[in-house]
């Protein structure tokens, strides 16, 4: 394993044991870990909504600019003092959330073939959400704003692209003047524009963008700036004194580590770690990483054009054309570059039911790497040979729990490439071909590499999204047992539990009626 | 969920949690950017060096078309700046500077900074702006007496004498 994988894989299982750990106290669909993005997103929201009203009370005069934002914090401190404090905070929080986002994201592996769009459109998203920090801090034209100014400028000058040494505009009050706080407050608007049009493209290939948080972290991470924002209200510094270096100063170390960066090393050395870090991000796809999974492939005469495959992908991948020659029919069709080779649309074909009778199941859309028929004679095959009182078939993924350790006498177990991949039919089929029960797992909760296959499986098996199991399936011969690849232990506890209570039941009518394809040719 | 009050208190200690991390690093540690009895000096300065230029004989300017007889041929390229600057007799500064533009012909300008202990001190610059003569046209001495925290600018501009400190 080199250096780097080796590093992944540690930060990767300090992120797994994070996020389960905020399971128990969050719920899945509260846990921040899960949903930092959608965080993101909430933070923006939060410092655009702070930062209209911030731009509607500021003066942009040298005089005023200074004063109008102190007023905020003196006399409206109830309102407007909340709001420069919320406007503060949120930004912090949001580079927060971004950064985790980002660890999070190359840490599981998220950043090369599919994914790379997103991952590449990410990165300048860092610079955007940069500039747009340091610019606030200067509209203040405080000790702070001085010292933030001054040092990035003496940072630009570095590379004397400028004809003019900038930072020569920072050296006395004549230079400063009205329009520079007008130019500062316009930048300070179009830049952060300029980074929801670039979130809008780093999102806009996904389907069902994870982009606001449930309501309880919403609320709870609105609260919780909210406390900080009356516990230390944000305050200006002694105002700007171009004639007076600022010794000592109260920087935010989230938004401005960069100066003393700079200071403590040289600004070559700073720009080269700016510059150097964002090739590498760049460059990460580059290195070594997972091969790419293959790609879904339509079989034309068996898609109808039911779009369930479109609607249920989660990366956008499937498109809905005119079909080749079933007339008013549509086709779907996969586009090889956002395919994420998940399979999720192989649980949605309604073609993919084993009850057919053909010999080879051939359904309307199928991966190459783990063909349906496959795995329909895998489960005929096995379930031949299950012996024992009560015998449990398991369907798992590669990416949760380990299932193959489950395989016994009485247990057949397999792994899907993810869990959405399996029709529900394929539950009733294992039941009627006498399993005695069907225990199904995957990810955690909001866990899923491949964003919905656990929760689309989820949904199918209680009759709330198409193909739905089928109402006569008896409720106690299918459980779910959602389990990541740490949950091992409490996996085998899950499937001990589920045999002690069929065998509870055994004694009850609920089998449903065996099924037996004509052309059974196992044996043969 | 397991356990409703301690799942509430889990989330209670890291919300908290996320909002002492936030608060601290906010304004924390406090950031000592120089020492407290520390000035600055800043070598600021932006000017167009010499060019050579030549006045036209009147026969020569008889040829040129009438709107183009300017008295003075000068060429494109400007001399670059040299200057020196020493502090307390020690040298802190040498540096000859190139005028900017593709063909040398625009404003050359320096920025450096020099941090200095607060107190009293012997400023010494000089700067050449033409090539072609030797020695400096340009000489500034002074003994200023800096206070802590104070910037001061060395800069130049012919109104104003040529190079003076502020
Ligand atoms: C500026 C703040 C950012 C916000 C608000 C943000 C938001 C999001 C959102 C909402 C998603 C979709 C998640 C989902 O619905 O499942 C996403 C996906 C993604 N982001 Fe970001 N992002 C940001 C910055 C970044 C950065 C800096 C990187 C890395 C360079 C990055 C890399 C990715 C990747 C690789 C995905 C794809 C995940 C997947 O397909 O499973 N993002 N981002
Ligand atoms: S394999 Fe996954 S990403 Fe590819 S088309 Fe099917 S559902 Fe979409
Ligand atoms: S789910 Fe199957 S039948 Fe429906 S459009 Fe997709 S491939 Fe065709």
């Amino acid at each position: 394993m080199s250096v780097h994988a080796a590093l992944r894989l540690a930060v990767q299982t300090a992120f797994r044991r994070a996020e389960n750990g905020f399971d128990t106290a969050f719920g899945p669909t509260d846990n921040p870990l899960r949903h930092l993005g959608a965080l993101g997103f909430f933070f923006l929201w939060v410092l655009v909504a702070s930062g209209l009203y911030l731009y509607i009370v500021v003066d942009t005069s040298v005089v005023g600019v200074y004063r109008s934002i102190g007023d905020l914090t003196r006399d409206q401190w109830y309102f407007g003092g909340i709001l420069r404090s919320l406007h503060r905070y949120a930004t912090d929080a949001f580079i927060i959330v971004m950064m985790l986002h980002l660890v999070r994201e190359w840490a599981y592996d998220r950043y090369s073939g599919f994914r790379l769009y997103s991952w590449a459109t990410g990165i300048p998203l860092i610079w955007l959400a940069y500039m747009s920090g340091i610019g606030g801090y200067w509209i203040v034209w405080d000790r702070l704003a001085q010292f933030s100014a001054v040092a990035t400028m003496e940072m630009f000058d570095w590379f004397s692209i400028f004809n003019q040494a900038t930072v020569r505009n920072f050296l006395s009050a004549e230079t400063i003047n009205d329009r520079f706080f007008t130019f500062l407050v316009f930048l300070h608007i179009g830049i952060p524009l300029l980074l929801i049009l670039g979130l809008w493209a780093h999102v806009h290939r996904i389907s069902r963008v994870d982009a606001l948080p449930a309501r309880r972290l919403g609320w709870g991470s609105l609260l919780c700036l909210l406390a900080l924002a009356l516990a230390r209200p944000a305050v200006s510094d002694l105002p700007a004194d171009l004639g007076q270096v600022a010794l000592d100063t109260r920087i935010d170390w989230f938004v401005l580590f960069v100066h003393p960066l700079a200071y403590a090393t040289s600004e070559g050395f700073a720009w080269s770690l700016l510059l150097g870090g964002t090739v590498l991000l760049f460059a990460l796809p580059l290195l070594p990483h997972t091969r790419r999974a293959p790609v879904a492939e339509v079989d034309p005469p068996n898609c109808n054009g039911c779009r369930r495959c479109y609607v249920d992908c989660p990366y956008g991948a499937v498109t809905m054309e005119p079909h080749p020659y079933k007339p008013r029919h549509q086709i779907a069709v996969v586009d090889a570059a956002n395919c994420a080779g998940c399979g999720i649309c192989v649980g949605a074909c309604p073609s993919s039911t084993p009850f057919r009778s053909n010999e080879k199941l051939v359904t309307g859309i199928d991966m190459p790497q783990q063909p349906i028929d496959v795995l329909r004679h895998a489960l005929e095959e096995r379930l031949t040979h299950l012996s024992g009182l009560t015998k449990i078939v398991v369907f798992g993924c590669e990416s949760g729990a380990d299932v193959s350790r489950l395989a016994a006498q009485d247990t057949a177990a397999f792994t899907l490439i993810c869990a959405g991949m399996l029709p529900p039919s394929f539950v009733e089929y294992a039941l009627r071909a006498g399993a005695d029960g069907v225990l199904i797992t995957g990810c955690r909760p909001d866990g899923c590499p491949f964003r919905f296959g656990n929760h689309w499986l989820e949904q199918r098996l209680s009759h709330r999204r198409e193909p739905h199991l089928r109402t006569q399936v008896p409720a106690l011969r299918v459980r779910q047992a959602w389990a990541g690849p740490t949950d091992e232990k409490a996996l085998e506890e899950a499937l001990h539990q589920f045999r002690r209570d069929l065998e509870m039941h055994a004694g009850e009518a609920t089998h449903l009626a065996p099924f037996h394809r004509r052309t059974i040719p196992h044996g043969q | 969920m397991a356990n409703r009050p301690v799942a509430i208190a889990g989330q209670i200690v890291l919300y908290g949690a996320f909002a002492a991390f936030i608060g601290y690093f906010a304004t924390n540690p406090r950031y000592q950017h120089l020492e407290a009895d520390q000035a600055l000096v800043k070598l600021s300065l932006a000017h167009f060096g010499d060019r050579e230029c030549r006045k036209r004989t009147p026969e020569e300017l008889k040829q040129l078309p009438p709107n183009m007889r300017a008295p003075m041929e000068c060429p494109r390229e400007r001399s670059p700046l040299t200057i020196e600057l020493d502090i307390d007799g020690k040298p802190m500064y040498r540096g000859v500077i190139q005028a900017t533009g593709l063909s040398k012909d625009g404003i050359a300008t320096v920025y450096r900074r020099f941090e200095l202990a607060s107190g009293e001190h012997r400023v010494a610059v000089r700067m050449n702006d033409n090539l072609r003569q030797s020695g400096f046209q340009h000489v500034k001495e002074d003994t200023v007496t800096l206070k802590p925290a104070q910037i001061l600018v060395i800069d130049f501009n012919p109104d104003k004498g040529g190079l003076f400190f502020k």
